[in-house]
């Protein structure tokens, strides 16, 4: 087929699902809706339209990034805008089925916003609420609109025809345009799309290999399994584009095992590709042939390393090896081979559908167009966000995460995953791009971001971090293998207020030892959360090493729990809900903590009832308190 | 010209053939860079890092024996910074290895096999480890000159693999230069041995950690004759340290002829170690060439000729024992009542004489071989 026969046919699907006047019902589901309860909303809806007999469309969507009060269903009925409701369970599942589809009561109070023309009282527009207003939607522009399993879906918004448009073009057109359009490698490094191209296709050899990286292995990064499961059609544009400008005839899409739904959709549209010619030999009648396998990975957060993943496509154990060759010159079984990330590829395809202006008028000079990222922490709203390069931090931890969970302080933003940084306060104003975040001793990496309250100890969070790196390294190289294990057992024992005086600078040195001693990059940045705690955090790591005292009061070994005589009513909840019966006290007792006995669990300190107040957490002091328990009003 | 780079290593100007790398055009210079996983035999790994250089207008700090030589390279060896780097990584490398012998304050006064009583755990001293003196790490560890290791070495604890014949395997003392691991799968294409595990946890071993034997392992011994450290070590000659004096000599079992480095002491082989300079085995052998040679010092050897009379052996003399053989070959008819068979256990030299009797005195085509042993 070619594709104006192609897109004519989904058109005409479309419109004929337009104009059956039945009621369409989209829920999000995908794992992060499916993981909030999708599925039983969906089984719900489903139920209750047989039961009552009615007819509408029901679609499983991607996720619109509203995670934090997922589920999502919207309900489109003819001549009406599309309704979103959120936090659907299934009652309510079952009462806007009976309000809106029976009755046409569209429930405005259980409404999140509505999108398309009309509008209904009290309900905003769904991309003017706060989370969504600043964002600008090009890697996610059809997750949660579209059927992932449906081809024409993705054709009716403007699908494949930036594939059409490439193929008109020559390979070396293709390139230039990707130049023009800035785009840099949303996978961590921030390479141009277009001067790698160029490499691959000037290198020498056959066949030459386009590689997907949907190995997503940073944790609380998720921003690839979305659209996979999203808008799978986005990714597969990209990289025939992509093969078509480097001269690849043969794919790979490595992803991991963990994303099962990911690979069913990726399995579901590799199937109806091939039906519609869109993949295999002679793409669209043209001379351009490709063909795709997924390789399913075992979720290791080190074959996302380019040259590990390649090790691990060719059946080898996935470590990296030192470039040059680079893949461009010597990649997967030896020939040229390209790798980009599932971001960057949704992204080619939007810029050969607009033009590389189009999508360079976003962002700042050096870093173009938008980045996706991944909420996460202490912010009210989480969720999969996509804003333009360049955006003040602030914007995006305040206007679209709505500010710190419970109005407490804002203390540090860790960007680019274990192998970014944590950004103290006075950095909330720095713009968010390549060049301000490594200046700041972070990195954009793949786009993750986790917020961190006053609650929050970043100790214990760099600790964390490293304790990940350190299990996640392939060990073969020293410095990754040895150096991360030596500072994490430094900061172990800090946290446990075991610190000694020379600790942070032995830290440092160590830390630069790892960073330029090691093999790749996972090694190379395991040091900076730790690097940039010691930075922005110096007081902090201190007041741990001198004074055995945690500010955040998360370090166990450093926090007590007393029960304050003066007020313990000996209401005995505490007493009875201790899992290590480490509270001494009884009826008209006031309760004490055996110090040798607590787990610092916490548990007294959450149930004891508010209006006494009597338990507190310290770290650092101590507080005077009876050995035993006293008669209740001995202590005036 | 094309084929030939000209780079200059800290000042010398050295010209290298395509596709050499740094580290062979710093040793055509005559110019030392320490390293552990480089091997000659093997592709390149880069995990050690104290091959580590400065190259202009390269960021970091490339590995040489990865980084292949280009012309104008401007390579720089030993900077401070450098060997602060390499003092930093071999560090780390010790706290996975025992080492006070190496930075013990009383190092000059300690010859290399005195038994120290004082200063050095019985368990952590170079004088008790099979590979003393003959040691990489313990060479690499010296030219780096370390005084001092702050950071705490802490022993794997693992117990010595034991349950195979001819080697031990004592991963304690493993450094992962992924030696073994690289000679059994590019040079053998066995693959018995791979890297296990991530992280700190990683180690070379076997699959699911079973015994060589069942882990289609051939014995031929490449991975202990690889190993820089007392990791992988002969269990025969295991306490025999350094040889008097090395011997080159042709394998005795079969026709192949590899040659062999035999270590001897004491009139005794302690060891053997296949050459790697020359054809037809380029440093690799078999199981019988590596461990095999044992039979030579063995008291059931056959010394002299032995003639068996009234069924019972008598020793003999050269002379005796020809004339019985000539004698009895000779009456039987050319052609058509002998045929030969000769053993791989002598040379091509040997076999071809066998066959030169057979058809030229003997007349006869009926010639074979046992072809191996
Ligand atoms: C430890 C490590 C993990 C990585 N993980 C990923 C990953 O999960 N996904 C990804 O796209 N790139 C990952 N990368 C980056 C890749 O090596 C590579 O740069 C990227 O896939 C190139 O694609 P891009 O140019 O489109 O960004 C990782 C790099 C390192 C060092
Ligand atoms: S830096 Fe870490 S992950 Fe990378 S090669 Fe070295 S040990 Fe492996
Ligand atoms: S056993 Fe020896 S050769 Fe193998 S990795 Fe360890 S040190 Fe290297």
């Amino acid at each position: 087929m070619t594709f104006a026969e192609i897109r004519e046919r989904a058109v005409a699907e479309w419109e004929v699902m337009e104009r059956s006047g039945k009621p369409r019902i989209l829920v999000g589901a995908a794992t992060c809706g499916r993981s909030a309860g999708a599925l039983d909303v969906l089984q719900t809806i489903n139920a209750e339209l047989a039961k009552r007999n009615l007819d509408a469309t029901v679609i499983q969507v991607g996720c619109i990034g509203l995670c934090y009060i997922e589920p999502i269903v919207e309900i489109a009925k003819p001549d009406r805008p599309r309704i979103f409701y959120s936090g659907v369970n299934a009652d309510i599942a079952v009462q806007l089925i009976e309000d809106y589809l029976v009755n046409d009561n569209p429930r405005p109070d259980l409404a999140l916003g509505a999108l398309g023309e009309g509008s209904l009282d009290g309900v905003p527009q769904l991309f003017d609420l706060p989370m969504l207003q600043p964002q600008v939607r090009v890697t996610l522009r059809n997750c949660g609109f579209i059927d992932p399993e449906d081809t024409n879906h993705y054709v009716v918004r403007g699908g494949y025809s930036g594939l059409a448009r490439a193929l008109q073009m020559t390979p070396e057109q293709v390139i230039e345009e990707m130049k023009k359009s800035g785009l840099r490698g949303r996978g961590g490094a921030g390479f141009p799309t277009g001067t790698k191209w160029e490499f691959c296709h000037r290198a020498v050899g056959t066949p030459k290999y386009l590689i997907c990286n949907a190995d997503e292995g940073d944790p609380g990064a998720f921003m690839d399994r979305s659209v996979l499961e999203g808008d799978p059609h986005a990714v597969l544009e990209g990289m025939l584009i992509a093969a078509y400008a480097i001269g690849a005839s043969e794919g790979y899409i490595y992803c991991r095992a963990e994303y099962p739904l990911a690979l069913e959709r990726l399995d579901i549209a590799l199937r109806q590709m091939k039906e519609l010619g869109l993949l295999g030999d002679n793409i669209l009648g043209s001379d351009f042939s490709f063909h795709i396998k997924v390789k399913e990975g075992a979720g290791a957060f080190v074959c996302g390393e380019e040259t590990a993943l390649m090790a691990s496509i060719e059946g080898k154990r996935g470590m990296p090896r030192p470039r040059p060759p680079f893949p461009a010159q010597s990649g997967l079984w030896g020939k040229p081979t390209n790798i980009n990330n599932v971001e960057t590829l949704a992204n080619v395809s939007a810029i050969l559908e607009r033009g590389g202006d189009w999508y360079a008028g976003y962002g700042t000079e050096k870093s173009k167009g938008t980045k996706t990222f991944a909420l996460a922490g202490k912010v009210t709203r989480t969720g999969l966000i996509e804003v333009p390069m360049g955006i003040p931090l602030r914007q995006i931890i305040y206007d679209i995460g709505g500010g710190i969970v419970g109005d407490k302080a804002f203390k540090a933003v860790q960007t680019g995953g274990p192998s970014g940084g944590c950004l103290a306060t006075d950095l909330l104003d720095i713009s968010v791009d390549y060049e301000s975040l490594t200046a700041a001793g972070s990195i954009m990496g793949s786009g993750g971001m986790i917020v961190l309250d006053e609650e929050s100890c970043v100790v214990d969070v760099a600790r964390y971090f490293l304790d990940f790196t350190q299990k996640e390294s392939c060990g073969k190289c020293v410095p990754c293998r040895v150096g991360t294990k030596q500072m994490l057992d430094i900061l172990t024992r800090i946290t446990r207020g075991q610190g000694q005086p020379g600790d942070m600078d032995l830290l440092l040195s160590l830390g630069q030892t790892v960073n330029q001693g090691s093999l790749c990059a996972l090694g190379g940045t395991a040091p900076n959360p730790v690097l940039t705690t010691i930075r922005y955090f110096r007081h902090e790591y201190e007041a741990h090493i001198n004074q055995k005292r945690c500010p955040a009061l998360v370090c166990l070994d450093l926090i007590t729990f007393y029960i304050l005589p003066d007020k313990c009513q000996a209401c005995m909840i505490c007493q009875r809900s201790c899992p290590v019966d480490a509270i001494k006290g009884g009826k008209k007792l006031i309760h004490v903590i055996d110090q040798s006995k607590c787990v610092k669990c916490a548990t007294c300190y959450e149930v004891c009832p508010e209006r006494f107040s009597a338990i507190v957490k310290v770290s650092g002091e101590t507080i005077e308190v009876p050995e035993e328990p006293i008669p209740l009003g001995a202590e005036e | 010209m094309m084929d030939i780079a000209k780079l200059t290593i800290d000042g010398k100007e050295v010209e290298v053939e395509r596709g050499a790398t740094v580290l062979d055009a710093a040793a055509k210079a005559d110019i030392y860079i320490p390293t552990l996983c480089y091997h000659p035999d093997l592709t390149p790994f880069g995990a050690c890092r104290l091959c580590l250089v400065e190259i202009e207008n390269m960021r970091g700090f490339p590995p040489s024996c990865t980084t292949p030589a280009t012309d104008g390279m401007v390579v720089r060896t030993s900077t401070e910074q450098l060997q602060g780097l390499r003092q930093g990584i071999m560090q780390f490398i010790l706290t996975e290895h025992p080492h006070p012998c190496l930075t013990c304050h009383r190092l000059e006064h300690c010859k290399p096999f005195d038994i120290c009583l004082r200063h050095v755990a019985v368990t952590e001293r170079c004088v008790l480890c099979p590979k003393n003196e003959r040691c990489e790490l313990q060479q690499v560890a010296r030219y780096l000159k370390l005084s001092e290791i702050t950071l705490p070495y802490e022993s794997r604890e693992l117990p010595i693999e034991r349950g195979d014949p001819f080697f031990d395997r004592d991963y304690n003392l493993c450094i992962l230069c992924g030696r073994c691991v690289r000679i059994c799968q590019e040079v053998r294409g066995l693959g018995v041995i791979a890297f296990t595990f991530r992280g700190h946890q990683a180690l070379p071993g076997t699959a699911f950690g079973r015994s060589l034997k069942d882990s289609d392992c051939h014995f031929c011994g490449a991975c202990v004759d690889v190993c820089p450290t007392g990791a992988l070590i002969e269990r025969a000659g295991r306490w025999y340290t350094l040889p008097e004096r090395e011997v080159v000599t042709t394998c005795p079992y079969c026709g192949v002829g590899c040659q062999l480095k035999l270590e001897i002491k004491d009139e005794r082989i302690i060891r053997v170690i296949p050459q790697r300079d020359n054809s037809p085995n380029w440093g690799q052998a078999c199981v019988k060439g590596k461990f095999g040679l044992d039979f030579v010092h063995s008291p059931e050897r056959l010394t002299s000729p032995l003639i068996k009379e009234n069924g019972q052996f008598r020793e003999a003399t050269w002379d005796e024992a020809m004339d019985i053989v000539t004698g009895k070959l000779s009456q039987y008819q050319r052609g058509t009542e002998f045929a030969a068979i000769s053993s791989a256990k002598g040379t091509n030299e040997e076999n071809y004489l066998v066959q030169k009797l057979a058809r030229a005195v003997m007349g006869t085509n009926h010639i074979d071989h046992c072809a191996r042993l």
